[in-house]
């Protein structure tokens, strides 16, 4: 008979071993990630409390009260949460809508997705000409709605611009999201539905009580995703409009960018601790709620 | 009956209404490539005044309004032949993008395959916090992540060299993530098999992690791909050469004068990805579907 202590220090070992060994092929990443962003955040927040990058005298929140009060970042702040606040639930209720229609039994369901996947594949730089063409002041959007009796909008240099902004958005990341739609609905265990049909549950209960709880998980990390997709969005105004944006399309990236060209380290370093502070509390709160909102599942 | 046939119905206008929708996305990809065959004289007449300067010799032959022509009047390919032969700064902005990502793919998908192995080989708390803080980073938007990473490449000194962009490029933690998502699923008694025919970890990974996981490497691969091709903020911050910037950034440079190439280099522009998407759309597809979700 073997001795049982002796068998769980031998198991113990080999999974010290194994732990040890595993740990090897996680250096590089570990090392690189420390040495690119981990090492140097820990520097930018102390950037962000001390009044120059030579003198280091500790100025504790004067740096993040200018940041605040500066008018540029407010208008990028306020644009861009403008911005996110349109677009992102747009996006990802369209997309929840197009994999739901997807999903039903049609024809040529893989060769629509593919469509719709396209624009994600093409280069925003690539596309941005036809964008300036259609939304032109004497481009074709605006000869379309002179033909209805409407009147030309300016669209890169009005309030109108976030419109263009939103549908350009839209129609980027659409079909990515219906993938993970898609795949999220085909994991709904079937029999759930079926119990409630047989249970005369109408469509819209059926929809609302259990296939939105089964897909919240993906919902959240939609939301998630074009959230911060959504903060991309300043390649397309870089490239649409260039350095100097009309007021509405100035966003957080063309802040930074100034800031960066200005090398105003302390502001630089507040600025992106208030965004990251922003972005920690935003995630966190939508996993807050999709954790009460999706628990108790069975899967 | 009557139902039946009521869903019928039902079906084919959900049908055309999402094979019309699908055709307005797909448009303006079409509409870039038909144009590219324009003479440049053709596209001036069209959409010149979009472009036009300050400069206004030449306006006499520019249309009041835009164009937006599908078919051409005469095709020609009078745009690649100059893009490809006579103006060698596109394409020079052509190759500084594949030197500048192809790299970046290549290694950051490395690098993330060992890392999502020492993930998925042992999972204790420590390395629970470590991927946590990964997907924290992964969650980052550029305007947080360029900061520290600027700051890195001016204490190196490679800023404005390839490296400012290669190496934070490289280290990022999306692929880790999405391939240890991936190879958790591989079940444990199938390495544990290998290892008590006495392959060492080394092993365990060339022989039996890495062939499973291939579907899986060209899916991220082509993710990475797409992502970095588009890259605009990194040249912008790290490279004040204009010289060295990638054609995704050059691209919207351009000025009434050379409007005439414009579509042509657009086009130029999209084959690589639209190569990676023809070939590698179900790969894609899976890539997209094992993000699933953060958790689990």
């Amino acid at each position: 008979m073997k001795k049982p202590g002796k068998e769980r220090t031998k198991k113990n070992t080999e999974i010290a071993k194994i732990k040890r060994k595993s740990a090897l092929f996680l250096a590089p990443s570990v090392i690189g990630v420390s040495l690119f962003f981990v090492l140097p955040f820990l520097v930018v927040i102390f950037y962000s409390v001390v009044n120059n990058p030579i003198q280091h005298k500790f100025v504790f929140l004067k740096n993040y009260i200018n940041v605040w009060n500066n008018a540029a970042f407010r208008l990028a702040a306020g644009n861009t949460l403008k911005f996110s606040l349109i677009a992102v639930p747009l996006v990802v209720i369209l997309s929840m809508v197009l994999a739901f229609a997807l999903d039903a039994s049609i024809p040529f369901k893989s060769q629509i997705r593919t469509l719709f996947l396209s624009p994600m594949m093409v280069p925003i730089a690539s596309v941005v000409l036809i964008w300036q063409v259609l939304f032109h002041y004497n481009g074709v959007v605006n000869e379309f709605i002179k033909f209805f009796g409407g009147r030309q909008i300016d669209w890169f240099k009005s309030d109108y611009a976030q419109i263009v902004l939103v549908i350009l958005f839209v129609w980027k990341n659409l079909g990515y999201n219906m993938i993970l739609f898609m795949a999220a609905i085909s994991n709904i265990p079937k029999e759930i539905v079926e119990v409630a049909q047989l249970e005369r549950a109408k469509k819209w209960q059926i929809f609302l009580y259990i296939k939105t709880r089964y897909l919240s998980s993906t919902i959240l990390f939609v939301t998630i995703l074009s959230l911060i997709n959504s903060f991309k969005v300043f390649r397309e105004v870089y490239l649409l409009t260039g350095d100097y944006p009309y007021d509405s399309l100035y966003l957080l990236q063309h802040f930074m960018n100034n800031t960066f060209n200005s090398l105003d380290y302390q502001k630089l370093s507040a600025a992106a601790i208030i965004m990251s502070l922003v972005m920690i509390v935003i995630i966190g709160l939508l996993f807050i709620v999709e954790n009460y909102y999706g628990k108790d599942l069975i899967e | 009956m009557k139902k039946k046939k009521k869903r019928k119905v039902g079906i084919v206008i959900l049908t055309a209404i999402l094979i019309f929708c699908a055709m307005i996305f797909v448009t303006p990809i079409i509409f870039t490539m038909c144009n590219s065959f324009m003479g440049s004289s053709e596209i001036k007449a069209n959409y010149g005044m979009i472009f036009e300067t300050t400069d206004s010799g030449a306006k006499t032959f520019i249309a009041d309004k835009v164009n937006l022509k599908f078919i051409p009047d005469k095709v020609s390919f009078s745009q690649y032949i100059t893009v490809l032969f006579k103006s060698p700064d596109y394409l020079l902005k052509f190759w500084n993008s594949m030197i500048l990502v192809v790299p970046i793919v290549v290694l950051q998908l490395a690098v993330a395959c060992l890392a999502a192995y020492g993930f998925t080989r042992y999972q204790g708390r420590v390395r629970e916090i470590i991927f946590f803080a990964y997907i924290i980073l992964m969650l980052m938007p550029y305007q947080v992540t360029l900061v520290p990473n600027f700051l890195v490449s001016k204490w190196l000194n490679i800023l404005d060299t390839n490296w400012a962009i290669w190496l934070p490029g490289i280290f990022s933690p999306y692929a880790v993530f999405l391939l240890t998502k991936y190879m958790r699923r591989i079940p444990v008694s199938i390495l544990e098999a290998a290892k008590i025919d006495g392959a060492g970890e080394w092993q365990i990974f060339k022989h039996v992690c890495m062939p499973l996981c291939k579907g899986a490497l060209c899916s991220v691969a082509i993710l990475i791909f797409i992502d970095f091709w588009n890259m605009v903020e990194q040249p912008l911050i790290m490279l004040a050469d204009e010289q060295m910037h990638p054609l995704s950034v050059f691209l919207s440079k351009i000025n009434a004068g050379e409007i005439g190439l414009a579509f042509a280099v657009a086009t130029i522009y999209m084959v690589p990805t639209l190569l990676v998407f023809l070939y590698g759309e179900e790969y894609l597809v899976e890539g997209i579907t094992y993000q699933g979700g953060l958790k689990g």
